[in-house]
């Protein structure tokens, strides 16, 4: 019997990914949530006295609104189980990812379990992000 | 109005169709993906290509997550203009709180009003 690493057995196992299909509902999904959004900023456009440059603001919490309902009826991880990436990378996934590890661990408490806890997942993103801006943004400074 | 909305519906699916790609083919964590995505953001903020794309694309560049990076470099350098070098530090949650605010307050509110599914 040749050696086998752990990678190509791994490799043996691991599930066809159903590249185009995958792609396809992550286009579709993905894309629907940011027209969603775009409607949801013409609405604030429009009906209030936000500007292109504020209007991300309320875009973003209503969408963020909607995420926590979506994720409290459990609606959320079914349409994410179809549509893959399309639901994580729109701002919602991050809502998401807070939203459900707060409700998951509600009955370890509100201090140690919601507290502690809500940032689990998200909390990479955050992390990478204000590092990596903070690098940038001191670069720039220094160079201006 | 209605094209502003295509614009978006087209670029904000192309975003996540390469963060889909980046899972299946290069197999990496659903959590690196968005980590990678936030950098790309802020570098694309910090050359000054982050802006003009959310001119042409709108909420298709405002919603998905390497907005999060654009706010995070765009709010740092506001800041650093008038305060100098600390004004980094100071700036930096200027633009994302409104999505690290909300999705506190509603992560509370939706443990208090949803039980958990097993």
């Amino acid at each position: 019997m040749k050696t086998d690493t752990i990678k190509t057995i791994a490799k043996k196992h691991d599930p066809k990914r159903p590249l185009a299909k995958n792609c396809l509902m992550s286009f579709i999904f993905g894309g629907s949530l940011c027209a969603l959004g775009q409607m949801i900023s013409l609405f604030y456009l429009y009906f209030f006295d936000f500007s292109e440059e504020t209007v991300g603001d309320p875009t973003v919490a209503t969408l963020i609104i909607l995420t926590m309902f979506l994720t409290g009826w459990g609606v959320y991880d079914k349409i994410a189980q179809v549509a893959g990436a399309g639901t994580m990378v729109p701002v919602t996934g991050f809502g998401n990812a807070v939203i459900s590890s707060a409700i998951e661990h509600r009955n370890e408490g509100f201090v140690l379990g919601v507290g502690s806890n809500m940032f689990k997942l998200a909390g990479s993103v955050i992390v990478s992000g204000v590092f990596s801006s903070f690098v940038i943004a001191i670069i720039k400074t220094l160079l201006a | 109005m209605v094209i502003s909305v295509f614009v978006a519906f087209v670029v904000g699916g192309l975003i996540c169709t390469i963060g889909q790609l980046i899972i299946d083919v290069f197999k990496q964590t659903p959590a690196f993906m968005l980590s990678l995505f936030v950098v790309i953001g802020s570098v694309l903020d910090g050359i000054g290509l982050y802006e003009p794309f959310i001119d042409f694309a709108g909420a298709g560049a405002t919603v998905p997550i390497t907005s999060f990076g654009n706010g995070l470099v765009h709010g740092a350098l506001k800041e650093a203009e008038q305060s100098g070098l600390i004004g980094v530090v100071i700036g930096m949650f200027q633009l994302t709180s409104a999505g690290i605010t909300s999705a506190i307050v509603f992560g509370v509110i939706g443990a208090l009003l949803f039980k958990p599914r097993s």
